[in-house]
């Protein structure tokens, strides 16, 4: 059998307001069956890229098809085919739990019997079935936020695109999220996740992206990502505040020394070994931490440390 | 290839016409919180025609008998009728327009789904209209309970009513589509409905104004819609200025309908 067509495809994918270039020309794709990470800080073009993918914003110029389809033209049969769960919650907050399944469903025609049936599967998913008949308004956040992918569920999406799904979420929340959209990746739903926690980017996705102004930085798969862009193991040192520090000493020792107002970062091979070089020269950290780079590493090299407002 | 869950695998469709699915949302909405609002559709007609139609009215008769050859209950009830359309359509597409897209965000929710930001329009509007035409029929009953009908021209007047409303809920909704604050909807209530309310030869004849202001009542979208009420609630209807009401009525409905789908399609799509 030929391999299936990607999902997504996106050339030179551009996006403006105004004179204001939130996308700037992007190429990726997306298969079937896979988990796909969107990272970025504030203002990088997340939002615009998802809303581009949903099939519900046109993008100025470039290329772009989903299920292979054109969203210039058949935006509503590609928004048939997929459930976005938005940044803000757009629950119908006066009406139950379970209105708000049954009322979204009928947005895709569907038969009542069939909405019925999948929103009593889905409040079960979602953990909310015994708040069904409660009105929305008086859930919390996570309860809420489990709603709203639940209700994007309703028309059993191909793609699920979930814009920031975890944020204010405490972790119970967040990873009973994690562990369902796991069972939805399993079931074989194409996950497209914008976050911007890197602990989660590492979980859920199999391939990412960095978006930074528009544009994107980095590609790749997390573990890949990190052999790239950082190394094995980064060292990270507190000294007293008096103490005179010359950064060349520092230097000579790690691959990279990023200095920060309260620490100092050593980007090395093997903490421990360097820790050791670092007393032999004389130096006496107050404190010194040896751990894995991780994707925050990454991602905060990519994109700086300055912050996006 | 992957094996989604089969088991009651069925594929949206995505059916003509879509806005009827927008129509449908919004009577749903409605059958599940529609307590509030029978209040404004049962008891106001009452106190209306109570109130202004047999209070006032019988000091008009006491003192100046018969207006335009009725009495003023059998003058006013029509005008009451096109206020109240004037009413329902401006409250039901201000606020609720401005929270759908900003507070609650349930259009934002819609454009994920298969409709497209002009079915929303049409299914909002679509839905407006029903509740028009229902409060409007509503009316014609009380009003023949108090004994001021005296027309079958009568049988029209909830169609008056769905476009006196139309008039202003078009291009309301047109409006508020843009809003990012519900500021400026106080702003039209006290220099938009209030006044017609009260000058769109409402509860007196165009002939007991001034002259010179005459043109200016005449200028008011309500004016047209509490004349084409009255027109057909006293069964006279002259056919030239039936035209031109109905020409003021249904251009402002068409002109709101579609500045409302554009500004739709900019908030929701861009």
């Amino acid at each position: 059998m030929a391999t299936p067509a990607p999902l997504v495809v996106a050339s030179k994918l551009t996006k403006d307001f105004g004179s204001f270039r939130a996308v700037d020309g992007i190429d990726f794709t997306i298969e079937r069956g896979e988990s796909f990470g969107f990272l970025g800080p504030n203002g990088a073009g997340k939002t615009s890229t998802m809303r581009m993918l949903s099939g519900i914003t046109t993008p100025t110029s470039g290329h772009l098809t989903i299920f292979g389809l054109d969203p210039r033209t058949q935006g509503p049969f590609i928004r048939a085919r997929l459930g976005l769960v938005p940044q803000e919650d757009t629950l119908e907050l006066e009406l139950s739990v379970l209105d708000n399944l049954l009322m979204f469903g009928r947005y895709f025609d569907l038969p009542k019997a069939v909405i019925k049936e999948r929103a009593l599967e889905l409040l079960d998913f979602a953990q909310l079935s015994d708040r069904a008949k409660d009105k929305v308004d008086d859930l919390s956040g996570g309860m809420k936020r489990r709603l709203t992918i639940a209700r994007s569920l309703i028309n059993q999406p191909e793609l699920l695109i979930l814009d920031e799904p975890t944020t204010g979420l405490d972790p119970q929340a967040r990873h009973l999220l994690w562990e369902r959209l796991y069972r939805l990746k399993s079931e074989g739903v194409t996950l497209i996740i914008t976050t911007h926690y890197m602990d989660e980017a590492e979980q859920l996705c199999d391939r990412l992206v960095v978006m930074d102004h528009g544009h994107i930085v980095a590609h790749g798969a997390p573990r890949d990502l990190i052999n790239e862009h950082a190394t094995r193991e980064v060292l990270e040192l507190r000294f007293d505040t008096n103490a005179v520090i010359s950064e060349d000493v520092l230097r000579v020792l790690a691959e990279r020394v990023e200095v920060l107002p309260d620490r100092v970062l050593m980007y090395v091979h093997d903490g421990d070994e360097t820790l050791v070089e670092i007393h032999k020269a004389g130096l006496t950290p107050q404190s010194a931490l040896v751990r894995r780079s991780s994707l925050e590493d990454v991602f905060l090299r990519l994109t700086g440390r300055t912050l996006v407002e | 290839m992957t094996t989604v869950n089969q088991t009651t695998k069925i594929v949206p469709r995505v059916g003509w016409p879509s806005w009827r699915r927008s129509l449908w949302y919004h009577w749903a909405f409605y059958s599940k919180t529609w307590r509030a609002s029978v209040i404004s559709t049962f008891l106001f007609p009452i106190l209306y025609l109570t109130s202004m139609g047999l209070g006032v009215g019988h000091l008009v008769t006491k003192h100046t008998g018969l207006v335009q050859g009725q009495t003023y209950l059998h003058f006013v009830a029509p005008g009451l009728l096109a206020i109240t359309a004037m009413q329902l359509a401006a409250g039901e597409t201000m606020w609720p327009i401005l929270g759908a897209l900003k507070w609650v965000r349930t259009y934002h929710a819609a454009a994920t789904t298969p409709l497209k930001p002009e079915d929303i329009v049409t299914g909002k509007l679509g839905w407006v209209s029903i509740r028009l035409f229902t409060t409007a029929a509503v009316y014609v009953v009380i009003i023949s309970f108090f004994g001021a009908l005296s027309s079958w021209w009568s049988l029209a007047l909830p169609f008056v009513g769905v476009l006196t409303g139309l008039a202003f809920g078009a291009p309301l909704m047109a409006f508020s589509s843009r809003m990012e604050s519900d500021v400026p909807f106080t702003t039209i209530y006290r220099f938009i409905i209030v006044p017609m309310f009260l000058f769109s030869a409402t509860f007196y004849p165009l002939h007991e104004y001034p002259g010179a202001l005459r043109p200016l009542v005449q200028f008011m979208p309500l004016y047209h819609g509490v004349a084409l009420a009255r027109s057909f609630a006293f069964g006279d209807v002259p056919v030239l200025a039936t035209i031109g009401h109905l020409a003021v009525l249904v251009s402002l409905s068409v002109i709101g309908v579609v500045l409302a789908r554009k500004s739709m399609r900019k908030r929701l799509v861009s």
